[in-house]
């Protein structure tokens, strides 16, 4: 059976973000903490994978205790087994120092529970921004990496094949490549599924695996934590909001509003460009 | 379906569900509680004022943990004239040790009170609509949600869906509501620098105030409130559906005329508007208590109906009827009977506690107020009260006892003589005292 590997990260709900303005850093406390949204696509890829084919669906999260509640939600969602990698020791952790022990569990997922076939991420998170975890977990496993996945066409599981459009600036791209691969998923790539009741009810008392610094006997640990990031965050700021020109339209009641803006949106050319008659 | 079956099914995750579901699950029966929003107080709306008594009675010392606002040390009534009022209270200080009650905002404290039933192992179920009771044999067997194999199984399904109760609607314990059964009430956040609100209401810091507010509601039956939270203001309005119709005028605003009141106004000056809401308030009263228990089901809180308008309080009736439905629930699996005789037990605790005794001191309430006197109780008379206490307060060389006279005379002439206003105290006074 297919061993997939879903990596998932809690962020703050970006809906609810605030920035102290005071130390132009994100205000955490109090906003609820959802799933970060391109994971979750990521998570329903594996699942219609795993109706499709058959797979066992693995999820893990690098993260506080807290994101105990993120892996439920998946659970929810059909996963078969969650995995939180939480220590002290990884707190602080960039880019660099995520991927490295995110590549460390993916490899003791292997021992437990088989060889991992695909490992899937977002494109990006939420609050880090970066979408450098993915492809640096790829490297590090020294798999094939396919980011920015939009649609998976195919899995041949007989070749161990698979094709996938990746949507990048200039174009989309159809590749094709051998399992084991990474892919990191666009919210184009599908729409996550609402949980059964089954589901939920599987993941109300489920407790995920934890596992700690202890679990992995080989880690360097001046490649964990604050140790081992060397990314420096020397200056955050709120840029500017950008200066446009606003022009607001006034009448007495909506529809003589609404008569003011159909005149002036025809007093321009914007009708003609979009080809209104 | 899911194969799982369940001592009980709670149906809505407010006070009422969630203290049955507590109950229930300390008592050690197996216990599903599901609730469509988000989470608990997603969406849920109320003044307001939450109180010590009947949820000690559940947690003790709860509010050492509860997320509270400020605890009331004072309560306010103004009967609003135009631009005045007259005005009623109470401080005490004694209301801090320990506190009678306090006001509270339910995204915080629903959400909290249901991780206690958590703790005690009712299992949530959330952001799921239960759409119908699943019934064989005229008994209640469980609940179908809107979920994929969305069926549940229980052997007691405990109603607690609210004010506009669905489910109790389709088990036919309920007719549709009637507009003079219900108010519509809405409310605003408004924030404010915590230290605005302590000075502007005389407090310290986490002591409240309250303040209900009678009159201007555009001559329709109504009660508005002001209360204070640690950085907010809560103020709102609710008034009889009935009345609204009739007059054809939107809630909104009656509260926006009530925070153009000069007193309110300098209250609330210069404070931010967070949030609007909007929903219903059971107003029927006593006559209006359905059935509360039938073969595996009871119904509790807002869903039977369960406020006391004229003291605000709806939280606490809520908490104490989950509670004594839990318990039944207890009883009712040691036994293994979970039919209408066995639940039963039910209502007759509701019917030995404080919940049936005060709605039936306040049985004529609702006939009061649809009786069509809502110009009369919630216009004319709070004007003339205003009226007479200015006359009375006014140094101007009149005589007292004339001044006595002319002052009586405008609260008598708004209710249209002496006999008349003889007639409305009486009506009051049994409508009070049922
Ligand atoms: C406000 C803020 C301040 C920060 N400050 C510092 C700092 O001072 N020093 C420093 O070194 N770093 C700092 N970071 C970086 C941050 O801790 C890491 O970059 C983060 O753990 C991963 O990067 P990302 O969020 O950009 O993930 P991306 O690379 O954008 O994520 C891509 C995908 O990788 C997977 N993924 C990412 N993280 C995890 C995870 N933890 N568990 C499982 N899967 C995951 C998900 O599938 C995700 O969709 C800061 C980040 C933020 C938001
Ligand atoms: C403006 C206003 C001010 C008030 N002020 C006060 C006050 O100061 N003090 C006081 O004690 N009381 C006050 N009340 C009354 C109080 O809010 C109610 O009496 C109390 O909330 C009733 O609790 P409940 O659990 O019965 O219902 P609710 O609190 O309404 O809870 C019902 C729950 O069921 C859920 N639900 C409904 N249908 C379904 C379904 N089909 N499937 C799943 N879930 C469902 C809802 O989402 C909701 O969470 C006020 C009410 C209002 C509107």
């Amino acid at each position: 059976m297919l061993h997939l590997v879903v990596c998932i990260k809690q962020v703050p709900d970006s809906r609810e973000i605030r920035i102290d303005p005071k130390t132009n850093t994100l205000v955490r406390e109090g906003v609820p903490a959802i799933v970060n949204y391109f994971d979750l696509h990521a998570l329903e890829e594996a699942l219609r994978i795993k109706d499709e084919h058959g797979a066992r669906v693995t999820v893990i999260t690098m993260g506080p205790p807290s994101a105990e509640k993120a892996l439920r939600q998946c659970i929810s969602m059909g996963a078969d087994e969650a995995v939180l990698v939480s220590d002290r020791a990884f707190a602080g952790a960039d880019t660099l120092a995520t991927s490295y022990v995110l590549a460390l569990a993916i490899q003791k997922a292997e021992d437990e529970w088989g060889p991992v076939d695909m490992v899937l991420c977002g494109k990006q998170t939420l609050d880090g921004d970066t979408g450098q975890v993915g492809p640096g977990i790829a490297c590090r496993l020294d798999i094939e990496q396919l980011t920015y996945v939009e649609k998976v066409e195919y899995l041949d599981t007989e070749k161990r094949e698979i094709v996938v459009h990746r949507h990048l600036e200039d174009g989309v791209e159809r590749v094709k490549a051998k399992l084991p691969v990474l892919i990191t998923a666009l919210a184009e790539l599908n729409r996550p599924r609402r949980a059964s009741l089954p589901g939920l009810l599987r993941a109300a008392r489920y407790r995920p695996i934890v596992w700690t610094t202890n679990d992995f006997p080989n880690i360097d640990r001046s490649k964990i934590g604050l140790r081992g990031s060397p990314t420096i965050v020397s200056k955050t700021w709120v840029p500017e909001p950008k200066q446009v020109n606003t022009e607001f339209i006034e009448g007495d009641g909506p529809e003589a509003v609404a008569q003011a803006l159909i005149d002036r949106l025809y007093a321009t050319d914007l009708p003609q460009k979009l080809g209104w008659t | 379906m899911a194969e799982e079956r369940f001592d009980v099914v709670v149906v809505g995750a407010g006070p009422a569900g969630t203290a049955a579901a507590y109950t229930a699950a300390k008592g050690g029966l197996k216990v599903a509680l599901i609730e469509r929003g988000e989470f608990p107080g997603a969406k849920n709306v109320f003044g307001g004022v939450l109180y010590r008594k009947q949820l000690e009675d559940l947690i003790p010392d709860f509010w050492k943990e509860a997320p509270l606002e400020r605890a009331i040390v004072e309560q306010r009534l103004w009967i609003l004239g135009e631009d005045s009022a007259v005005t009623f209270g109470h401080r005490n200080y004694k209301y801090k040790e320990p506190p009678n009650c306090w006001t509270g905002l339910r995204v915080k404290f629903d959400q909290w009170f249901a991780s206690k039933a958590e703790q005690a192992g009712a299992i949530p179920i959330y952001e799921t609509v239960v759409t119908e009771l699943l019934r064989e044999n005229g008994r209640v067997v469980g609940v179908r949600t809107d979920r994929e194999d969305g069926d549940l199984r229980a052997n007691i399904v405990i109603i607690a869906d609210g004010v506009n109760s669905l489910l109790g609607k389709s088990l036919g314990i309920h007719r549709e509501w009637q507009p003079d059964q219900v108010s519509l009430a809405v409310k605003e956040i408004i924030a404010l620098p915590r230290q605005t609100i302590q000075d502007r209401f005389n407090l310290d810091d986490n002591e409240g105030c309250t303040i209900e507010l009678i009159g201007q509601t555009c001559g329709m039956a109504g009660l508005g409130f002001l209360y204070t939270n640690q950085e907010t203001l809560s103020i709102g309005v609710g008034v009889m559906v009935s009345d609204l119709r009739k007059k054809r005028i939107k809630p909104y605003d009656v509260l926006e005329g009530i925070k153009r009141h000069p007193m309110i106004h300098r209250l609330i000056q210069g404070g931010e508007v967070k949030e609007y809401s909007a929903h219903l308030i059971p107003e029927g009263g006593f006559d209006s208590i359905p059935p509360l228990a039938g073969d595996g089901w009871m119904i509790c809180g807002d869903a039977a109906q369960m406020v006391n308008a004229v003291h605000r309080e709806g939280t606490n009736l809520a908490i104490t009827s989950g509670r004594l439905a839990g318990e039944t629930a207890i009883a009712a699996h040691a036994k293994g009977d979970f039919s209408a005789g066995a639940l039963e037990d039910y209502s007759k605790a509701v019917r030995a506690s404080f919940i049936y005794k005060d709605l039936k001191k306040y049985r004529g309430v609702h006939g009061l107020l649809a009786s069509g006197d809502s110009e009369m109780l919630f216009e004319k008379l709070p004007q003339a009260l205003n009226n007479a206490a200015y006359e009375m307060l006014l140094v101007d060389g009149v005589p007292k006892k004339e001044k006595q006279k002319i002052a009586f005379r405008h609260v008598r002439d708004a209710a249209g003589g002496n006999l008349n206003l003889l007639r409305l105290f009486l009506k009051g006074w049994r409508a009070m005292n049922g």
